[in-house]
C-alpha cells in the first residue's frame, strides 16, 4: 500500500515568552504512517496534543522536530520544513482540514465560503456554487440559508458549513478535528456516511474523534496519542 | 537573496517572483526607517506587514515603489515584458509609468490617493488614459463599470469625490488604482478609521478583487484580524526589522517571537 502521509519523531513545544518563558513540551517521538485510503483516529484525553499534531500536519503550527511527509502529487513534501508557498499549494491539491470551529468571514455568503477552495483550484464560479450547493443539501443545510453569512447559524449549522468546505474540493488527505462533536445523530450519521464514501474513493484520513460509536465507524487504526507525552 | 529566488525559480520550474526586496534599509538621518528587509513578492500573493506605528512599516512601502530611495539594498520588479529590473536603475519617466499603470496604491487617508478637485469618473478615468486610452465613451464606460464593481450608484460618476463619505472614497480610491490592472498593489492601512461595518464592506471587497485579479499585494496594518482575512504570508515588524515571517495562520496561530506573542495576545475578542 502506498503511504500517504509520515510522521517521524515530530516534537513540539510551546515557548510562552509573556509568561516568563516558561516551556510547555506538549508531544514528543510522534512517529506513524497513514496509508493511502486508511483512517487513522488520535484518541486521548484533552490536552495530550492530538490537535496540535493535525495543525502541525497541516502546516498552521510550526513543528520544532522531525519531519511530516506529505505525498503530493508524485512528490514527497516535508511539512516541516516545506516554505509558505509549498505549504499553500499542499492545502490547495492535497490536505483539506476540518476545524472545531468554523471561522466565519463577514458578509460572505455560506454557499461562497463553502466554493471558495474550488474557485481556488480554478473551477468557474458558477459551476463551484453549484456543487456547493449540492453538498449543503446532502448535509441538510436547507436552500434558504445559502445566501446567508454563517456568521449567524447554529454551531451544528456552523460545522457542516465547515466540512462542506473542506470536502467540497475532493482532495486526498483529510484531517478532521471532531467533525461531530455539534451534531445531533442524524446529522453525524450523514458526516458518517460522506466519509465512507470517500474512503472508499480513497482519501486518507486522519480524524480526533471522541465518541467510540463513530470512532469505530470509520477507524481502520487507533493511536493512543498520550504515548507521544513530553516529559516536562 | 534575490539570485537564491531566481535560482530556485530555474530549478523547480516555477515562476519568477514578482517583486523581490533585497537587503533594504534606510536611514532618515540618524533615524532608522528600516533595516535589512528581504523578500519575494509572487503573482496572485497576498503579504500582510504587521506591527506598531513607527516600526517601519510604511517606509518599507514606500521603498518597494521607489517613492523612497532605499539607504542599502535593491528592490526588483519583473515588467511586463518579464525582464526582472532594480528599479534604482529605472529612469524616472520609467518609474512615472509604472506608478500610473503597472502599480496601484490604497492609502489610508483616500484623500491622498484621490484627485479631490475632478469628478469621481475623472478619478477612475485617469489611469486608463495613462495607459494611452483615448476614446472618451469607452473611458467613461469602463469608470461606470469599476464603479459598480466597488459599490458605487453609477449615478454618482459625475460628483466630486467631495460628496462622498469615507468608506466611498475609499471604494473609489481603490477602483482608481485597479482600473489599469495594476500588477502589484500597495496598501497603507486601508481600512483604518472607518466605522467596523464599512471595515467589514471594505475587506469583502477588498478579498474578492485579489483573488479575482490575481493581484500581489503588500498591505500594511496594525490589526491582525485584517492581516489574517487577507493575507497569505505575515511580516512582522519591530523597531525597523521583520523579526517573524510566515504563514499567516502560522504566525497568529503558534506565534514565536516575544513581541509577536504579545500582539496576538494583545486583541480583544468582541
Amino acid at each position: 500500500m502506498t503511504v500517504a502521509l509520515e510522521l517521524r519523531e515530530v516534537a513540539k513545544t510551546f515557548i510562552m515568552h509573556l509568561q516568563d518563558g516558561i516551556q510547555l513540551p506538549c508531544i514528543a517521538g510522534v512517529s506513524f504512517t497513514v496509508h493511502a485510503g486508511q483512517c487513522t483516529v488520535l484518541t486521548g484525553p484533552s490536552g495530550t496534543g492530538k490537535s496540535t499534531i493535525l495543525k502541525m500536519v497541516f502546516g498552521s503550527y510550526r513543528c520544532d522536530r522531525g519531519q511530516i511527509v506529505v505525498q503530493h502529487g508524485g512528490q514527497r513534501t516535508d511539512v516541516a520544513r516545506a516554505s509558505p508557498r509549498q505549504i499553500l499549494g499542499l492545502r490547495r491539491d492535497t490536505i483539506g482540514y476540518v476545524s472545531q470551529f468554523l471561522r466565519a468571514v463577514p458578509r460572505v455568503p455560506a454557499l461562497d465560503v463553502v466554493a471558495e477552495p474550488l474557485v481556488a483550484k480554478g473551477v468557474g464560479r458558477e459551476e463551484a456554487r453549484e456543487l456547493a450547493g449540492h453538498l449543503l443539501g446532502r448535509l441538510n443545510i436547507a436552500p434558504r440559508l445559502w445566501a446567508l453569512p454563517p456568521a449567524t447559524f447554529s454551531g451544528g449549522e456552523q460545522q457542516r458549513v465547515n466540512i462542506a468546505r473542506s470536502f467540497l474540493p475532493d482532495l486526498p488527505i483529510l484531517l478532521l478535528d471532531e467533525p461531530t462533536a455539534s451534531l445531533d445523530a442524524a446529522n453525524a450519521a450523514d458526516v458518517i456516511e460522506l466519509l465512507a464514501e470517500r474512503k472508499r474513493r480513497g482519501t486518507t484520513i486522519v480524524a480526533i474523534v471522541h465518541d467510540p460509536d463513530v470512532r469505530d465507524h470509520i477507524a481502520d487504526t487507533v493511536i493512543d496519542v498520550t504515548r507521544f507525552a513530553a516529559a516536562a | 537573496m534575490i539570485t537564491r529566488c531566481l535560482r530556485i525559480a530555474a530549478m523547480t520550474d516555477e515562476e519568477v517572483p514578482l517583486a523581490i526586496a533585497e537587503g533594504l534599509s534606510k536611514w532618515y538621518g540618524r533615524q532608522l526607517g528600516c533595516r535589512d528587509v528581504s523578500f519575494c513578492l509572487y503573482e496572485g500573493e497576498v503579504i500582510a506587514v504587521v506591527g506598531e506605528s513607527g516600526s517601519g512599516k510604511s517606509t518599507l512601502l514606500r521603498l518597494l515603489c521607489a517613492e523612497l530611495a532605499p539607504s542599502a539594498g535593491k528592490v526588483h520588479f519583473r515588467t511586463r515584458d518579464g525582464v526582472t529590473r532594480d528599479l534604482a536603475l529605472l529612469g524616472e519617466a520609467e518609474r512615472r509609468f509604472l506608478v500610473r499603470t503597472d502599480w496601484g496604491f490604497v492609502h489610508q487617508d483616500a484623500t491622498l490617493g484621490l484627485r479631490m478637485a475632478v469628478s469621481a469618473g475623472a478619478n477612475v478615468g485617469d489611469r486608463l488614459m495613462a495607459s494611452g486610452w483615448r476614446h472618451y465613451g469607452r473611458i467613461r464606460g469602463t469608470a461606470a463599470d469599476w464603479l459598480e464593481r466597488v459599490e458605487i450608484d453609477r449615478a454618482r460618476i459625475d460628483e466630486s469625490p467631495q460628496t462622498y463619505s469615507g468608506g466611498m472614497r475609499q471604494r473609489l480610491q481603490i477602483a482608481r488604482s485597479l482600473v489599469s490592472q495594476p500588477r502589484l498593489v500597495l496598501m497603507d492601512e486601508p481600512t483604518g478609521g472607518l466605522d467596523v461595518s464599512v471595515q467589514a464592506r471594505l475587506l469583502d471587497l477588498i478579498r474578492g478583487l485579489v483573488a479575482d485579479l490575481r493581484l500581489s499585494v503588500v498591505i500594511v496594518t496594525h490589526d491582525l484580524a485584517v492581516a489574517r482575512l487577507l493575507s497569505h504570508r505575515i511580516m512582522v515588524m519591530k523597531d525597523g526589522q521583520v523579526i517573524e515571517s510566515g504563514l499567516t495562520d502560522q504566525v497568529l496561530d503558534d506565534p514565536r517571537e516575544p513581541y509577536t506573542q504579545l500582539l496576538v495576545s494583545s486583541i480583544l475578542p468582541p
